[in-house]
């Protein structure tokens, strides 16, 4: 089997990963992600600043656009720490946008946007609907070329952090084929945007009505890259919340295992318990495949056929280490893991919600049975 | 220390070990050949891995990065990785002497004195002198500090009472490595214990074959009926026993002694998991299509992409900063308990066929895989049960309180 990915690292990627560390850690301790949530806009603006300034959403951009010229690979080990530190920001989806745009975009497109990301401008992407599929291309909101202009109309869904970007970019049928379109956020009026009430409390999504929404019609992605466009999303999309999920992962454990070392019963460090202590290693085990797979498809992100199989892997392993390691953290948490005080349900939302974002771990598990057997 | 080769040296030396792996493995001697040291079992089994240990060491494959004054190579460990990596490449049979090469050996040379280097690295490396191991005992397996063989000093010699059980190779080895208990008031059970690398051909030990849930014998049960050995055998100072059997558990992970390189165990090759999934039939069709079985193969090949991948990740301090101890002390657990699983999983594969075993012509691959699930045991038992190994990692890489 010779699509199976490998493991490396680079230089850059290991010192992004110690000021990450650093950073995430320092800039959202667990109160404020808490007092973050009560509040509308859903993260620290100045925080987000701080991102832009550090060059962080400019990282997998190349220098021609403004970029740094580096690759996924370095974007993984910052979307880990703020996965670890439940630091949600438009981080991710203005980097998934920029990898759209990159795939898909036209000169003009990339020229007009590239630079503008890389200097720390928020971006989204709107691909669900209504039927729930996973499946990017099955999708019903259309638009109609009319003149210069595309008359946009439907729905999309869990448009994440929507009223934050400058640019939306939107898959709709145009003649019946899938195609992306760049909406300025100038172009969506209020009403377009309803907020929507998600399990992660730490997200904010939104609803997106197309309806009486209009483009011009250079607004429209390279028709003849649809197919490679649709890939990288999955693809990139896929390694980001891998990373956020395996970051997610450790965080839960290791706040379990605080918990286990501290509270006792029956005059016992209830750690020392074998019922509480072996699944705790079980799920321990579980993190640390996540984590070998997320920086395996990290290094092999790149790669024709082994870049799709390393990536669906460490969705898959992440996704499912993070639930079995949130699940067994409420549980060992007694009657206070219960309580919306316990961090032990943020995690296990989360990680709800990131299968929901990207296909949960049976679903990647499908797609990767096709990869490796057929 | 030995110079860290250029890429163009450990090219050359590379593909000379490719050409002699390439010509000197056999891939069927005739008959099946055991996956693992504990699964030794006959006498042509036996003198043909022994055989194969001597012409690996005598063609510098293994040993390689050993001090060169015991009968080492002398060589960076660079090129030791290298010849093992072809080894794999070929899919060479297992080097025998594992108690010896991979417990004993490194012990020896990291603690022992010269007189002992001299005189027992080499012929361990030419699998000369087998070594097995005497640790578990018929009343204190799990609890190994709890060993109850009596050492009893008596002038030069110490007299030996007791017995040892599960030994693999314990009938065919010239050594074994002992703890023994020479001190019953001591103020705690491991201050009691001692080490000693004693010869198993003495009046006094006898040895008697244990079969094996397969069917087959591997290992012994070792019983010391005041057996005299000399007092050199002693390994460090009395009191020192559970110091040194601890220390030979960080050989594995090589932080001193060099790894001897080879292999004990073979790896299980997944690829003949799917290939046997893929000439499986279910209903009429290819197993592979039922979509029960295709998740779970599919599960499989990513729990054993990441086994594989944290070997390399192991080697790589820059991702393994947060608990340092947890990818090498999970490893056995996580690596045993997945070949159990993965070999019971491949019998569901069979249908009917599932129902023969070892010896009947009906059955798949001579019984190949019923014969894997049941050995597997070994090592999810083995060198510390599976059980054992979580306390392990949760004490030791988690920072959990011990079960007591």
């Amino acid at each position: 089997m010779d699509n199976l990915g490998t493991i490396g690292t680079t230089e850059e990627q290991i010192e992004l990963l110690d000021v990450a560390t650093n950073f995430c850690r320092d800039k959202s301790p667990i109160e404020k992600v808490r007092a973050l949530i009560e509040e509308d806009l859903g993260y620290d603006p100045a925080v987000w600043q701080e991102i832009g300034e550090l060059g962080w959403l400019a990282i997998a951009i190349p220098e021609a656009h403004g970029g740094v010229g580096l690759s996924m690979a370095e974007v993984v080990p910052i979307a880990e720490q703020m996965g670890r530190n439940l630091m949600n920001t438009p981080f991710g989806t203005t980097t998934l946008a920029a990898q759209a745009l990159l795939a898909g975009g036209n000169e003009a497109q990339q020229a007009a946007w590239l630079p503008k990301i890389a200097e720390g401008a928020a971006a989204t992407l709107a691909l669900r609907e209504d039927n729930g599929d996973w499946d990017l291309t099955n999708i019903a909101c259309t638009g109609v070329v009319d003149g210069d202009q595309i008359k946009l109309s439907g729905k999309k869904q869990l448009v994440l952090w929507a009223d934050s970007a400058a640019v939306i970019i939107a898959s709709v049928k145009v003649d019946d084929a899938v195609r992306f379109v760049l909406i300025e956020r100038s172009a969506v009026g209020d009403n377009a945007l309803r907020r929507e009430e998600i399990i992660d409390e730490t997200a904010r999504s939104f609803e997106l009505t197309l309806d009486g929404i209009s483009v011009p019609a250079d607004a429209l992605l390279d028709g003849s890259r649809t197919r490679e466009t649709v890939e990288k999303i999955e693809l990139a999309a896929g390694l980001i919340h891998a990373a956020e999920m395996t970051g997610g992962t450790q965080a839960v454990i290791d706040y379990t295992l605080e918990y286990l070392k501290t509270r006792k019963q029956f005059d016992k460090i209830i750690g020392s318990y074998q019922a509480l202590k072996h699944p705790t290693v079980d799920n321990y085990v579980e993190y640390e495949k996540a984590r070998t797979h997320l920086y395996s498809a990290a290094h092999s992100f790149s790669e024709q056929g082994r870049g799709e199989v390393a990536v669906r892997m460490a969705a898959a392993q992440a996704h499912s280490s993070y639930a079995q390691a949130a699940d067994r953290g409420i549980q060992f948490h007694g009657a206070f893991g219960f309580t919306h005080d316990c961090d032990a349900q943020l995690y296990r939302r989360q990680a709800i919600f990131k299968g929901a974002l990207i296909g949960d771990a049976a679903y990647q598990r499908s797609k990767l049975a096709g990869l490796l057997f057929d | 220390m030995a110079e860290k080769p250029s890429a163009a040296e450990l090219k050359e030396y590379g593909e000379a070990a490719d050409a002699w792996f390439r010509e000197n493995t056999v891939q069927d001697p005739g008959f099946m050949l055991p996956l693992t040291f504990m699964e030794v079992s006959t006498d042509q089994q036996f003198d043909f891995l022994r055989d194969w240990q001597r012409k690996v060491y005598e063609a510098g494959y293994l040993g390689a990065s050993w001090p060169k004054e015991y009968g080492g190579g002398g060589m960076h460990m660079d090129f030791q990785r290298v010849a093992t990596r072809m080894m794999k490449k070929h899919d060479a049979p297992i080097m025998i002497n594992a108690i010896g090469n991979g417990w004993a050996g490194p012990l020896i040379l990291d603690l022992g004195t010269e007189e002992q280097k001299q005189k027992f690295i080499k012929p361990m490396l030419s699998a000369e002198d087998i070594w097995c191991q005497g640790f578990s005992e018929p009343e204190h397996g799990s609890d190994l500090g709890n060993a109850q063989l009596k050492a009893v000093r008596d002038g030069d010699e110490y007299v030996l009472n007791g017995s040892k059980i599960w030994t693999s190779l314990g009938d065919r080895a010239k050594y074994m490595i002992l703890l023994a208990r020479t001190d019953f008031d001591a103020p705690n059970k491991y201050a009691g214990l001692s080490f000693f690398l004693n010869p198993m051909k003495v009046d006094g030990i006898t040895t008697s074959r244990i079969k094996k849930l397969t069917g087959e014998y591997g290992f012994v049960q070792c019983f010391f009926t005041d057996a005299r050995i000399s007092a050199d055998c002693l390994f460090g100072e009395e009191g020192e026993g559970w110091k040194m059997a601890m220390k030979t558990l960080e050989y594995e992970r090589g932080a001193k002694v060099k790894p001897v390189g080879g292999y004990f165990v073979k790896e299980l090759d997944v690829m003949q998991i799917v290939e046997l999934a893929k000439n499986s039939m279910r209903n009429g069709k290819p197993l592979l299509d039922d979509p029960v079985m295709r998740d779970k193969m599919t599960q499989y090949m990513i729990d054993i992409q990441a086994l594989n991948l944290n070997n390399t990740r192991r080697r790589m301090p820059q991702l393994m900063q947060d608990k340092p101890m947890g990818l090498p002390l999970m490893n056995k657990l996580a690596r045993t308990e997945l070949i159990r699983e993965l070999t019971e999983f491949s019998l569901g594969f069979q249908g009917t066929k599932a129902g023969y075993y070892v010896g009947d012509k009906n059955a798949v691959d001579d019984g190949y895989w019923h014969r894997s699930y049941l050995n597997s045991f070994s090592a999810t038992i083995g060198g510390g049960t599976s059980e054992i190994q979580r306390n392990i990692v949760a004490e030791h890489a988690l920072g959990l309180p011990k079960t007591r």
